[in-house]
């Protein structure tokens, strides 16, 4: 069924699809129209779920994780401060290894005080062991939310995912999406059942202590299972591809990448604006390209090294700043492409902080900077690429 | 009325790490008698963690979910809301906090909890400070305790705020059954969470549980102190049920000093 929907009514079909069994929520701006709508499912009947009102974000995490170890499907969604507040719950469910969804409309962080879209509330909880992926559409919303159930319940991977979508550009922006049939959809997400649950026949202990001894080996296995996910996360995206025809790559999406010498890497979005500035400047002549990068958490270095090995210099934007250094994602890239025998140069840019528009003038001038360096290079000029920000 | 001849020898907590005559681990050893294995036990990161459910000795023979130290009451929710959609009837879930886990950091919760109406019970196992740290004082001190936050000094006289009145904040949320508890009333105590038990909705239960060494006294003492904390007057035995609240009488009260002088945490006190 195709429906006029925006990002977050989006992942609200998706929710309602995947048949979650118990949704906790507080509302938090720009991602409460998620949970409202849910709550109208609940109300007009065509969805089956408990939704607990929670006093808090922290609260709505404890619940999940309560109801996710009984065996259930759960659900929550958050932004920003709402994010923050959580922070204590995250590590507390990845490290339990309890499967679930959340999704994150990105918000910045204050202050200053705040409601648009940046990736700094995200960002910031990347060493919590929760995947992080990060979609382009509406339609890739509704669907990565349906890829996510399946593989955080992965045997072999058994950890949360957030799906993130960009505050307002996506969560209340408009599009046509194409909703699945509920049937075509049990087909794709069988209930989930999980092999450990609260049992009285089967008393286990959920989120144990561990001392020095054993805790380590806690988190190697967390480790394992994340580097894991990567391979998962491709092939429950191929496996979605069999079922409704839409894929997105699996972990990072190429656009004109294998002939670029400049080559743009950006999350969530941008992307969108980002490919009719490589498609208007292709036009000109000139070779650049585009990676998004949607899993953000595991990082796909493998992938990223694949696809940018032949560019010249690699152009990244942040919607993020890890303050005192540069912005998280250059780091990141220049870390991933550390070991190629030939390295591309990279520049770091920021911007899109605060929901600061990231116009095609703005790419634009991203691409002419980094292709003027590449024709000094040319030239035989040696100079260091300075990326910018966005003031 | 629970008779203790008829409790059941069945043990549903054993093997702890806890320290010899723990007053809270008695609280929760002698709750699931009369609560039995059909229970799930929601706990924080407390004494009562540390001492039983360090991996790999579980002490608990019924399931246990941990959460972080401000959630008990929450996830409490989610695992009454899951066991629910699981169609598992008749488990009873039961959030276990000590005193900084319910009247400090975990308040928030308990109250939104609470105010769902949610089906459970919640019993704060009080001993007056935050022992699992090392005695740090919490809203549940007593007026001039010594902890190592609230230090005897020159100037310092102890905890400077009387204790927080836990028992009217849950009484004031309309909650259909309420009380205080000592260990060393134990008859006392079991009815209370039986009557617990039966309550459709939330059920709060703060039961008075001497710390040997955060307060500061032989091991062997600690029912003794339990008794003694009603006798004197410290610790009234109460219960808000239908929104009335009903204190036990004490008919020969026993002077304070007794309750006090035994305890290091009170011996700046003048006589």
């Amino acid at each position: 069924m195709r429906a006029y929907l925006n990002g977050n009514e989006a992942v609200a079909a998706a929710v309602r699809l995947a048949r979650a069994e118990v949704v906790a929520a507080y509302p938090i701006t720009p991602q409460s129209t998620i949970v409202e709508k849910i709550a109208e499912y609940i109300a007009d009947g065509s969805m089956e779920a408990d939704y607990i009102r929670v006093e808090s974000e922290h609260a709505a995490l404890a619940a999940c994780y309560g109801s996710a170890v009984t065996g259930t499907r759960v659900f929550t969604a958050t932004s920003s401060q709402g994010l923050a507040y959580m922070f204590e719950m995250l590590p507390y469910v990845s490290g339990c290894r309890v499967p679930m969804v959340m999704a994150v409309a990105n918000r910045g962080l204050a202050a200053p005080w705040t409601i648009w879209a940046d990736h700094q509330d995200a960002i910031a909880c990347r060493d919590t062991g929760w995947i992080q992926l990060y979609v382009e559409t509406a339609q890739e919303a509704l669907d990565t939310c349906l890829q996510a159930y399946k593989i955080a319940a992965h045997p072999e991977v058994l950890t949360p995912v957030m799906v993130c979508l960009d505050g307002y550009v996506l969560s209340h922006t408009e599009e046509i999406v194409d909703v699945p049939d509920q049937e075509a959809v049990d087909r794709f997400l069988p209930p989930y059942r999980p092999e450990y649950s609260v049992d009285t026949q089967r008393p286990y202990v959920f989120g144990v202590g561990a001392g020095p001894d054993l805790y380590p080996a806690f988190k190697y296995y967390q480790q394992q299972a994340m580097l894991r996910a990567k391979e998962v996360i491709k092939e429950v995206d191929r496996e979605f591809q069999a079922h409704f025809q839409r894929s997105y790559g699996g972990l990072v999406d190429p656009y004109y990448c294998h002939d670029a010498a400049v080559v743009l890497v950006v999350m969530g979005a941008t992307a969108g604006t980002a490919r009719e500035v490589v498609d208007y400047l292709r036009r000109q002549g000139e070779a650049v390209g585009l990676l998004r990068l949607r899993s953000f958490r595991p990082f796909p270095v493998e992938d990223l090294r694949a696809a940018l090995t032949r560019a010249r210099v690699v152009a990244v934007l942040d919607r993020d700043c890890s303050f005192g250094y540069e912005g998280v994602l250059a780091t990141e890239i220049k870390a991933a492409l550390a070991g190629l025998p030939v390295q591309p140069q990279v520049a770091g840019f920021i911007g899109g902080l605060g929901g600061r528009d990231i116009s095609q003038e703005d790419l634009a001038g991203i691409f002419r900077h980094c292709l003027e360096a590449v024709r000094r290079q040319d030239r035989g000029e040696k100079q260091v690429i300075n990326g910018d920000w966005q003031k | 009325m629970v008779k203790i001849k008829e409790l059941p020898d069945v043990e549903l907590v054993q093997g702890s790490y806890a320290c010899a005559g723990c007053g809270g681990i008695l609280a929760v050893r002698m709750a699931l008698k009369v609560l039995g294995p059909e229970t799930v036990i929601v706990t924080t990161p407390s004494c009562l963690l540390g001492v039983t459910t360090f991996y790999p000795q579980l002490a608990f023979k019924v399931p246990c979910v941990n959460v972080t130290f401000p959630s008990t009451a929450a996830a409490v929710s989610g695992v009454v809301a899951g066991l629910k959609c699981r169609g598992k009837k008749g488990v009873r879930v039961v959030g276990l906090a000590g005193d900084g886990g319910t009247v400090d950091i975990g308040l928030q919760a308990l109250s939104g909890a609470i105010e769902r109406g949610d089906n459970f019970i919640f019993i704060c196992y009080d001993n007056e400070a935050y022992m699992n740290t090392g005695v740090q004082r919490s809203g549940a001190t007593p007026l001039g305790a010594r902890t190592t936050t609230t230090p005897v000094g020159s100037v310092g006289r102890g905890e400077e705020r009387p204790k927080k009145d836990m028992l009217g904040i849950v009484a004031a949320h309309n909650i259909p059954y309420a009380a205080t508890a000592s260990i060393g009333y134990p008859q006392d105590y079991l009815t209370k969470v039986q009557k617990a038990m039966q309550v459709e909705g939330p059920a709060y239960i703060q039961v008075l549980s001497p710390c040997p060494p955060g307060w500061g006294y032989p091991s062997e003492l600690t029912v003794k102190l339990a008794r003694l904390a009603v006798q004197t007057g410290q610790w009234p035995l109460a219960e808000y049920e239908n929104g009335r609240l009903t204190v036990k009488e004490i008919a020969h009260r026993r002077p304070l000093r007794d309750y006090l002088a035994p305890q290091a945490r009170f011996a700046h006190l003048p006589g």
